[in-house]
């Protein structure tokens, strides 16, 4: 391919592009995210290959793995165009009959359709499905439209008319103001308007200035940010490029951790791909503009999310946080001045350009404006990733699109803003979305995770899990963090363990409060998130721990006890012959009773006894019944003896 | 320079740009405390017992003293109910590990931290890092380090060059307030005794 090197160009070439593929030509995208990968995907698109080989319809049907669409739960993630009849959780066996049914015949193969669980209905297209169609996929909706491989697809779908739209007829300051009249806001956490932020850049003396993407993603449970990288790396490139012009930058860098290969992969053939066509380089579509982008691989640190330590780890030191008293767009890598967003901020600028500001805050609450992608994962139906406008409700992601709670379990909170973020109990399920409403709750936007939990959920264990994982990623600079930090998992860890004592929240109060008020970076200063937002809605939780050695969740492991109901029980072995440490006699027709003293509380009885006797219980807080004496443990066979 | 007029603890100062608050009150003769401060080496801002109030556009914000830098009309207090207590807190955390340190004791009397208010860890070090930025910033050696990060963070001599830089060094071995550091060179000498004599052949 020859470098493009005008705007004129541009649309000379995406026009070639656009006549050579016919919209009606069936095409096959399947998802080759990294949810998918795992779920087979990879056997999928091979499958799909051979069948149509042996068909001999190579020719005539375009095969592609795509971007991710956000629907994990029920992938692979077939979607054929240009209908847009969507599959669910394809198998390469299915492959010979998505061929001989929907590309020959144009038929729909009914069981691979979604099936709504409530009704049983079933939905043909993409977009009716109720998980995606509550949701605005303004940035995550391309992905399943493009091969992350190539830079055609995305070409094709517009890509690059923002960055030729800004080069050739706007000023950096105008591009500057329509960032800032559209209040975008951060996505990576802190919620800064990204405007402001590359002012202060652009106003800042030095000449040497940088722009970053902060693809560090290193929250449990949450992977946005690695299914843009994976899925649609040029956009990221291009609201990049678009952000370096406006601030006058000729040198980016994009940070991505090494446990997202594919995310790296794909970024790394997309800045080639982007230097091939002229977007990337010296004199970008014949501009005069200059622009490079490196790709730099973090080595796996959750703090390096964290702005300045991500530049002293860019600086190629270790990555630990310095004081932010100068923010780091007027002295940030190398002492220059340097704007750093999110890999999702970049990705909203091209829309921005392209649609204009007053577009994008249509969508929104007052001081949140745009979409979000949040990933929903834990006790839920449909997990995967969503993108909503800002204000939709809690209680619309989470039944809506999320698909409720599954087991017919109880709602019991849900954990946003990754591990420094906070429980949001059922109360207040109807809060908007947004990052000051978040904020208000005691928990917070953060990147975008939503960890939903269930009845089964203890909130005193959930506060230890996150303190323990954010311990363990202190960089371990500051005491307040790290020392606190150390004395609070302790307490924490004692109080799951039935060693809690009187004074043990208000010592916890104590160190929260001085990781607030003097901890060096956010990290220390949030860490105390967990434990206040569940002391706030939870305490009695808490409380029952400490006062009465009861867990309520019935889920701390010291703190239950596993029973079998005499009455219940009809020695069916099948309990006892799954305990791996031994601990269930009984035999036939002879009641099983677990014996305390050898029980290691894994619940592989609770789990494996069958639903309809129900005889294994979990105990909590209250003692075990002594064991009924043996001679009435004989269960009298009535029907079998007959 | 441009002279920055400041306020600390009620007291007029002047001070010219690019100083530390430290730095400031010390020129008034005003005493910050700090652990992980010292003159030759770059602001650190790990311990966080030189934490000071300070005023800015009406919001009144905790700050690292010792990385701070002045600003014009600046208001900052040195003592308050709550510095006291977040130092009280700092304090009680590394006594933790270093509860026989003078330097912690004698801030403890001062701010009335209980030396066992937490149960003893193992380790004496309390990461002011002293030892491994002077060997970094001032011997330009790199003969003690950082390892792991954070609860598990440690300083540890590199023995191949502790080796060849340490023995008529020891610079850094005045400036450890805890004996954390020596134990640590004995540690990391017992690596490099030399290897036993080959046994003659039988």
């Amino acid at each position: 391919m020859a470098r493009i090197n005008s705007p004129e160009e541009l649309e000379q070439f995406r026009k070639e592009l656009l006549s050579t593929r016919d919209p009606s030509t069936p095409c096959i995208s399947v998802c080759a995210g990294a949810g998918c990968l795992a779920s087979g995907a990879a056997e999928v698109i091979a499958a799909f290959r051979t069948e149509l080989e042996t068909q001999g319809l190579t020719a005539r049907v375009q095969i592609k793995g795509t971007g991710c669409p956000g629907f994990c739960e029920r992938g692979p993630v077939v979607v054929i165009y240009p209908e847009e009849i969507c599959y669910l959780q394809v198998k390469p066996e299915d492959v010979p009959e998505i061929i001989s049914q929907t590309i020959k015949e144009k038929k729909v193969v009914e069981r691979l359709l979604y099936v709504e669980p409530s009704t049983g209905e079933k939905t043909t297209y993409e977009s009716d499905i109720p998980f995606y169609k509550h949701q605005k996929r303004h940035i995550i909706g391309s992905n399943i439209k493009i091969d992350p491989k190539t830079i055609d697809d995305y070409l094709f779908i517009g890509g690059y008319s923002a960055l030729a739209k800004v080069l050739f007829g706007m000023t950096p300051e105008a591009v500057l103001e329509e960032v800032k009249k559209s209040n975008l806001r951060g996505r990576g956490g802190g919620g800064f308007p990204a405007g402001r932020k590359w002012e202060g850049s652009r106003d800042a003396p030095e000449e040497i200035k940088y722009v970053i993407v902060n693809a560090d993603e290193g929250d449990p449970g949450a992977f946005m940010d690695r299914a843009l990288l994976e899925g649609n790396p040029h956009s990221i490139l291009e609201g990049l490029i678009i952000g370096a012009y406006a601030i006058g930058s000729h040198e980016g860098y994009v940070y991505v951790r090494q446990e997202y290969p594919l995310a790296v992969e794909n970024i790394t053939l997309a800045i080639e791909r982007a230097e091939a066509y002229g977007f990337l380089g010296k004199d970008i579509l014949g501009s005069g503009f200059d622009f490079t982008v490196m790709v730099h691989q973090g080595a796996g640190a959750f703090v390096c999310g964290e702005s300045t330590a991500l530049m002293t780890a860019l600086e190629g030191r270790p990555g630990e946080p310095r004081p932010k008293y100068i923010r780091s767009n007027v002295k940030g890598l190398w002492d220059r001045p340097s704007v750093l967003n999110n890999v999702e901020t970049w990705a909203n600028v091209p829309l921005i350009i392209n649609r204009g500001a007053d577009w994008f805050t249509q969508f929104g609450t007052e001081g949140s404006k745009g979409t979000k992608i949040f990933s929903l994962v834990g006790k839920i139906a449909n997990t995967g990733l969503v993108e909503v406008p800002m204000g939709i409700t809690l209680r619309d992601i989470i039944h809506k699109i999320g698909g409720g709670i599954p087991g017919g379990k109880k709602f019991k909170a849900v954990q946003t803003g990754g591990p420094s973020g906070g429980c949001i109990p059922e109360s207040l399920l109807d809060l908007e979305v947004g990052f000051d409403e978040l904020s208000k709750v005691g928990s917070m936007m953060g990147s975008g995770g939503m960890i939903v939990m269930d009845e089964d959920t203890c909130m005193v264990d959930v506060a230890r899990y996150f303190l323990n994982f954010l311990t363990d990623e202190s960089c371990g600079k500051c005491v307040p963090c790290r020392e606190g930090m150390r004395q609070m998992l302790k307490v924490l860890t004692n109080i799951t363990q039935g060693k809690g004592k009187a004074g043990d929240i208000e010592l916890l109060q104590e160190l929260s409060e001085v990781a607030k008020d003097a901890s060096l970076c956010a990290l220390g200063q949030s860490a105390p998130n967990p434990f206040l937002s569940t002391l706030q809605y939870f305490r009695d939780e808490y409380e029952a721990h400490i006062q009465e050695r009861r867990c309520p969740a019935l889920s701390c492991k010291e703190l239950i006890s596993f029973y079998i109901d005499p009455l219940k029980c009809t020695a069916c072995m099948i309990c006892l012959r799954q305990c791996p440490s031994d601990a269930i006699i009984g035999g036939k027709r002879q009641v099983h009773v677990v014996v305390q003293e050898k029980c290691t509380k894994c619940g592989t009885c609770f789990d494996a006894c069958p639903s309809r006797f129900g005889a294994v219980m979990k105990l909590s807080g209250e003692p075990v019944p002594p064991p009924i004496p043996e001679e009435d443990r004989m269960i009298a066979r009535e029907s079998k003896q007959k | 320079m441009n002279q920055i007029r400041l306020q600390i603890d009620g007291k007029t100062v002047y001070a010219t740009e690019g100083m530390t608050l430290v730095a400031a009150a010390q020129t008034a003769g005003i005493d910050i405390p700090t652990l992980c401060h010292h003159e030759q080496l770059e602001p650190y801002g790990g311990c966080r017992i030189c934490t000071v109030e300070v005023d800015l556009r009406g919001w009144t914000r905790l700050v690292a003293a010792c990385v701070y830098p002045v600003a014009p009309d600046l208001v900052v207090r040195t003592r308050s109910a709550k510095i006291d207590k977040t130092r009280k807190m700092i304090l009680e955390l590394l006594l933790a590990h270093a509860p026989d340190a003078w330097e912690l004791q004698a801030l403890a009397k001062e701010y009335g931290a209980d030396r066992d208010r937490f149960e003893q860890e193992a380790s004496f070090c309390i990461h002011c890092g002293l030892c491994v930025r002077y060997c970094d910033e001032v011997i330009k050696k790199n003969a003690v380090g950082f390892v792991d990060r954070g609860t598990r963070r440690e300083i540890s001599f590199i023995p191949e060059i502790a080796a060849k830089e340490c023995w008529n060094c020891k610079a850094c071995f005045p400036l450890c307030p805890t004996s954390a550091l020596q134990a640590a060179y004995v540690l990391c000498q017992a690596l490099n005794a030399p290897p036993p004599p080959s046994l003659p052949p039988e």
